[in-house]
């Protein structure tokens, strides 16, 4: 019996060493090696660049940039955990997104005669879209769970027929111009909050984690549970909102290009904000950890990752939750399909091409394991953002596209190979 | 044992019917018949133990009762109404847990979500009560090994005695009728088998049933009513304990023959 090697929090006053202060204060370490991680990479470009890495354009950029990959690798996460691989969301989302272009660019204005930028036609190219993955999610999730088929297997196959299907549309011509309330899902000056807004969701974001932390803390003292020492509290809220302060800061500090402003009457060019892009994989990424960590549903996905057969002993439907996971997974190639098109402003046949490698990676960078079982949404957003970061930063310094291929290529297998020492030693 | 000459008896009142009665049960893997045509039955508060050596089919009987395989034929009663046991869910919901001998545990995930799993606790709104589950965990932990402290860590952690609690109180805790025990103690240092077999008397005393599996004759003997023995598929007999020597039960084991076929000099042989 080892119970005494786990000191319980709530003892001792705060201790000199780190390890123990993280302890104390209940934190995901793999999740702040990552943000450490970031923190290097970020740093090591902006030094390298001469100083424009850490500016608010970039950043912006690169909130944007990491925000289709990274809505998709949350459901990428939960599908790995399973212990299954989707290999197909990039075809899927490019046939998504080329069926919503089709609906906003062809079927609703001419096929229909109803005309362009009618006020409702964003909302039905987004549900059709919606719609598509769902149903695809569900087709892919049924041949896995139901049809025994691998995934791998199945979700190969996908790639090859989703793409494909795409040149049935109209040969793969682009499809173009978009609704033009569609095009702000894609961010630009345009599809951002502005400044007032943006601190307005800045606020409500620093109020959900006070709360969080406070409701925790409550559930905890109700049931006379151990609680973290209050200065743990403090600590974690302290920095949880500096950093959101921060963040909405630089997005506000990015202003209009004077071009772009001029041409829409504004004597100076405004703040930007926060890019609706960037709220939707806010939102994706709420969404996505209540259902992984307080839903039944979540809850489920990992206990199959950990044992198959322990779950379906213990009376999990095992095959249903397979199956949602893929639906969830399609729909979230939908979101990014919308995203991407919207931000083109147009839909092409290379759409999403070799997304699925990249949104694979960023949930592998973000601490998930192919054994199953273990993985977090956010990590797999940070994965995004530093697999993103890492492009972006090549490209400030001219860095040529196979080179950086090469670049990421050793970055993932080496976090995954570190990953890896770290499990073997601490277990 | 002597035969009586068959004479009128007076009969108590007709029995109510088993707790649990399998009859007839048929599984069969590509041709080989793993169980063949057995037939059990098991009463409230009473301890049945299932023997047999490696392949004689007791786990696999058991796994139709459990719902974790499926019959090829045969027919379970609970409290004499047929039932269908399709998968673990429907022998949940009539009561009957198992404590597998592999534990069936998800290692990645902490204690009360394996207590509750499937069965977890939930607030208004569908959300896990985490709390909730937690607090019940550290109550029905608090019973069966109160050393037990590490409820914030995943299963992976654990000792094998710290995982065989954490299998039990998932038992346990869901008022169970009919409690299968597939080699409680195999994991287990001498002081959690003393622990489990104080559990198990415990468990009768609140008039559940208990199917035990074991391979060491010494537990059965000292935790069963009855005594089932399987040889390659088949039934060789259900006896009473007090009927029987454990000498009787281990040539039943190892030659399938029933106290009464076997001689004396097979007896000795099984010593030698």
């Amino acid at each position: 019996m080892t119970e005494a090697a786990v000191p319980s929090a709530t003892q001792g006053r705060p201790n000199r060493s780190l390890r123990s202060l993280l302890f104390a204060m209940e934190l995901d370490t793999r999740l702040l090696g990552m943000l450490a991680a970031l923190a290097v990479i970020w740093l090591f470009f902006h030094l390298v660049s001469g100083g424009s890495f850490l500016t608010p354009r970039n950043l912006w950029n690169l909130s944007v940039q990491s925000a289709s990959i990274a809505v998709m690798a949350t459901g990428m996460v939960l599908i790995i955990v399973s212990r299954n691989i989707d290999l197909s969301v990039g075809a899927v989302l490019a046939f998504v997104g080329y069926t919503m272009a089709m609906v906003q660019a062809e079927w609703i204005p001419k096929t229909l005669g109803l005309g362009f930028d009618q006020p409702y036609t964003w909302l039905v190219a987004l549900g059709v879209g919606l719609a598509l993955g769902a149903a695809i999610g569900a087709l892919q999730g049924f041949l896995v769970a139901y049809g025994g088929v691998p995934s791998f297997i199945v979700t190969l196959g996908g790639l090859l027929v989703w793409r494909g299907l795409i040149f049935r549309y109209q040969q793969g011509q682009t499809v173009a111009p978009l609704d033009g309330f569609f095009q702000l899902l894609g961010g630009g000056p345009k599809g951002a909050l502005g400044a007032e807004l943006s601190w307005l969701v800045g606020a409500l974001a620093c109020a959900g984690i006070v709360y969080t932390l406070w409701a925790g803390r409550r559930r905890r003292r109700r049931y006379d549970f151990p609680v973290r020492p209050m200065w743990a509290e403090v600590v974690i809220g302290a920095v949880g909102v500096a950093a959101i302060v921060v963040a909405v800061w630089v997005a506000n500090s990015y202003l209009w290009p004077p071009a772009l402003a001029a041409a829409a009457g504004f004597d100076t060019p405004p703040p930007v904000g926060i890019a609706y892009p960037v709220m939707i994989m806010l939102g994706v990424g709420l969404v996505m950890t209540y259902l992984a960590t307080r839903r039944r549903f979540g809850r489920y996905v990992y206990a199959i990752g950990g044992n198959p057969e322990a779950a379906e002993l213990g009376g999990v439907n095992v095959r249903r939750t397979i199956l949602m996971t893929f639906v969830l997974m399609g729909v979230l190639c939908a979101i990014s399909g919308a995203i991407q098109t919207a931000r083109l402003n147009a839909a092409v046949t290379n759409l999403g091409v070799t997304n699925e490698l990249d949104v694979i990676s960023a949930a592998v960078i973000g601490g998930t394991s192919f054994a199953g079982g273990i993985g977090t949404i956010p990590g797999a957003i940070l994965g995004a953002v530093v697999m993103q970061s890492l492009r972006s930063g090549m490209l400030l310094l001219n860095v040529d596209s196979p080179t950086q291929d090469v670049v990421v290529g050793v970055v993932l297998v080496a976090a995954v190979g570190f990953d890896a020492f770290l499990r073997r030693r601490a277990s | 044992m002597t035969m009586t000459t068959a004479e009128p008896v007076s009969q108590p009142a007709p029995p109510r019917a088993p707790l649990v009665e399998m009859r007839d049960i048929f599984v069969s893997f590509g041709g080989v018949h793993a169980v063949d045509g057995v037939s059990v039955d098991l009463h409230p508060g009473e301890v049945v133990g299932l023997v047999g050596g490696n392949g004689a089919g007791k786990s696999t009987l058991i796994r139709v009762l459990s719902g974790a395989h499926p019959a090829d034929s045969g027919e379970v009663l609970i409290e004499g109404q047929p039932v269908t046991i399709a998968n673990p869910r429907d022998a949940k919901a009539l009561g009957i847990e198992t404590i597998y001998q592999t534990l069936a545990l998800a290692e990645n995930i902490d204690a009360a979500g394996n207590v509750f799993l499937g069965r977890e606790l939930r607030s208004r709104i569908g959300s896990l009560n985490d709390a909730a589950m937690e607090s019940a965990t550290r109550k029905v932990m608090g019973r069966l090994n109160p050393r037990f402290k590490n409820f914030k860590t995943s299963v992976k952690s654990l000792s094998g005695g710290q995982r065989q609690s954490v299998a039990i109180a998932r038992a346990i805790h869901f008022n169970a009728r009919v409690l299968i025990m597939d080699e409680p103690t195999a994991a287990l240092g001498p002081a959690e088998t003393a622990q489990v077999r104080e559990l198990v008397a415990q468990l009768k005393e609140e008039g559940i049933g208990i199917f035990l599996i074991s391979h060491d004759i010494h537990d059965v003997f000292d935790l069963a009513d009855r005594i089932a023995v399987m040889l390659q598929g088949k039934l060789v007999g259900t006896v009473n304990k007090h009927d029987v020597t454990k000498d009787e039960v281990l040539a039943m084991i190892i030659m399938g023959k029933k106290p009464g076929e076997v001689t004396e000099k097979e007896l000795e042989e099984l010593h030698s």
